[in-house]
């Protein structure tokens, strides 16, 4: 590790940020199974931090304590230098962390501006009086947000279909406006469940100029999960790998493919009889 | 073609989230207000009043409330009838107690407390959905009921365990009682209809109504985007209980003028709003409109039919009647679960195109 304090040089020449949060020995229990075993790392403000395993190594069981979906039997989640005490989702989404999910999970009566307007709830105080009554402060609020939705809307080219409702997309379609209701949230902290699951090769690269755009463009961090290895070995700066709710690895893309014991998690290992 | 949607462009945010962002939609609604409020005062009697205008305005609001709560945010309740005998009885105590004080400000406090009983019976919906939640409301119904029967002061002890409504005044113009005019019911009852559907369409098109959508359409996703679940609830259970106390206190007040509690807010009532929303459409305000028209127009016309033309046993158009609203109801779950309002959508999709669909 290179100065841990502020600034930190990926493989890849990146600079990235200081640490934003980490995972401190997160173990996590349901009865009698442990899908998270002791697993400690950290993720670095503006990075893309990919988490990889096989199925069932409990990546998303990590990515749901990180959104307060699971409160981890032992071990602590820090964020933004303090700990964070065991908060329910609508907390952490409060303290702008957002996320998408590996099967989508948009609002399906909504068109996809309404939906994408969603994303931006956590940034909407007017009351319930001022609202009832529109004019004013509500209507300016609305406005102001409406904004930084559009923003978004253009940032990931759904202006077509803005006031289309969601039920009637395709599904890569529906995955962009997730990731769109995520966005308008302007989250420091983005988690993506698997974004190119059961996408096409053309979708896929789509996704993936959109992923690095974000980065890019917002400066947002990110923590992706995914299963496409090509995908992750070109996205993401530094990269966990996890396999049976242990972690077998950490570092940069080309020391984790490297890394014996990552090549035997997705390979297989010969036993000696 | 009736319309013209072409060439009305919005060039700010705030016009394109208007209620009726195309200009033909605004005139044609501003045309409705000003036969609602000019016209037809001048046009109606005593019989139009109570036969058809009263009862569609006031079951309006009280359709207008249960969709919020059913149609935006998800959460069945059967428990209109109770709540709005809530409505109905504030009002009444308050109509007693302080006689001097204005009709609109009984009416509005009763929508108030009315929304934090609301409140109290939407607690449980945190931890129970959908049917389960249907039959907690189910017991909002009938332990409001039961309650309004048993406890002596809430009919301020009279021998008939009935409560009358007492003449009251609104700006010197008496709309209680016996000697009300026909217009200035209706007037009074209008003025809750538009201020109703004006705040509700407000709430459901900016963040609250969202809110509730969310929580309607996907409740983990919506609280992983910041909604904290339980506010959301609470929210749509006060702001619809708010609406259906308005509603049963006109009901009480202006309409009905004395009411025995199991008799008018019985299970009955609650089914009945319930089949108004299902009919009109659920999540949409004009559906509320459209249903509350449609089930108190249905009886009226089938008697004028049935009756009046055709000569038939009343008996037999009355059964007559719960045969076709059963059907209807069967009909829409199946065919068109959105309701009235989305027919009428659809309609206007299909005649934006028309005569060339493809």
């Amino acid at each position: 590790m290179k100065d841990q304090a502020d600034g930190y040089v990926t493989a890849d020449g990146r600079q990235i940020g200081p640490v934003v949060m980490e995972m401190k020995n997160i173990t996590l229990r349901f009865g009698g199974i442990e899908a998270i075993k002791d697993i400690s790392f950290d993720v670095r403000e503006g990075e893309i931090r990919a988490i990889i395993g096989p199925n069932g190594a409990g990546k998303s069981s990590m990515l749901n304590v990180i959104s307060g979906f699971y409160v981890p039997q032992e071990g602590e989640v820090w964020y933004k230098g303090a700990r964070r005490a065991p908060m329910k989702p609508f907390e952490v989404a409060q303290q702008g962390i957002a996320r998408t999910f590996q099967n989508i999970a948009l609002f399906e009566g909504m068109t996809v501006l309404d939906n994408v307007m969603t994303g931006r709830l956590t940034h909407m105080k007017t009351g319930l009086f001022a609202q009832s009554f529109w004019k004013g402060k509500a209507e300016a609020e609305e406005t102001a947000n409406r904004e930084v939705a559009e923003k978004i809307i253009d940032f990931l080219e759904i202006q077509a279909i803005r006031k289309t409702p969601v039920s009637r997309l395709s599904y890569g379609l529906k995955k962009r406006v997730e990731l769109a209701r995520a966005l308008a949230a302007e989250p420091s902290i983005l988690l993506l469940d698997e974004p190119m699951a059961g996408m096409n090769v053309e979708e896929k690269e789509d996704m993936s100029r959109f992923i690095l755009d974000v980065n890019d463009e917002f400066g947002t961090t990110i923590v992706l999960i995914e299963h496409d290895m090509g995908v992750v070995m070109d996205l993401s700066d530094r990269v966990v790998v996890m396999d049976y709710g242990k972690k077998i690895g950490d570092g940069s893309p080309t020391e984790v493919r490297n890394n014996q014991a990552v090549i035997d998690a997705y390979l297989g290992v010969a036993h000696e009889d | 073609m009736l319309y013209r949607e072409s060439g009305d462009f919005s060039s700010t945010y705030a016009q394109d989230s208007q209620t009726f962002p195309i200009k033909f939609d605004r005139y044609r609604y501003y045309f409705v207000l000003f036969i609602a409020i000019v016209v037809i005062p001048f046009v109606i009697n005593d019989y139009w009043v109570n036969s058809l205008f009263l009862p569609f305005l006031i079951y309006a609001i009280a359709a207008i409330g249960l969709n919020i709560l059913v149609g935006y945010c998800g959460q069945v309740s059967l428990g209109t009838g109770g709540f709005m005998a809530v409505g109905a009885y504030a009002c009444y105590k308050l109509m007693t107690s302080f006689p001097d004080i204005s009709m609109l400000v009984h009416v509005l406090i009763s929508g108030l407390i009315t929304a934090a009983v609301g409140v109290l019976f939407g607690l449980p919906s945190l931890r129970i959905k959908g049917f389960y939640l249907a039959v907690a409301t189910l017991a909002a119904q009938f332990f409001l009921v039961w309650l309004f029967n048993r406890v002596p002061w809430f009919y301020n002890y009279s021998a008939s365990g009935q409560i009358s409504s007492p003449e009251r005044t609104f700006f010197g113009i008496i709309i209680t009682g016996p000697n009300t005019e026909a217009w200035a019911t209706y007037l009074f009852c209008l003025m809750f209809v538009i201020f109703s559907a004006y705040v509700a369409r407000n709430l459901t098109r900016g963040s609250v109504g969202r809110k509730w959508m969310a929580i309607r359409d996907m409740d983990i996703a919506a609280e992983i985007i910041g909604v904290n679940p339980l506010r959301a609830k609470l929210t749509a259970f006060a702001v619809s209980s708010f609406f259906i106390g308005i509603s049963g206190a006109l009901f009480f007040s202006i309409y009905l003028g004395a009411v025995e509690v199991g008799e008018v807010f019985g299970i009955q009532k609650s089914f009945l709003v319930l089949f108004m929303i299902i009919i009109g459409g659920l999540g949409s305000i004009f559906g509320s409109f459209a249903g509350a028209a449609f089930l108190v127009l249905l009886p009226v016309a089938l008697k004028i039919v049935g009756v009046d033309w055709l000569g038939w046993p009343t008996d037999i158009v009355a059964h007559l009647q719960l045969v076709i609203v059963g059907g209807l109801i069967i009909i829409f779950l199946i065919a068109e679960p959105h309701g009235l309002a989305q027919l009428w959508r659809v309609a206007k999709e299909k005649l934006r195109l028309w005569p060339f669909p493809h």
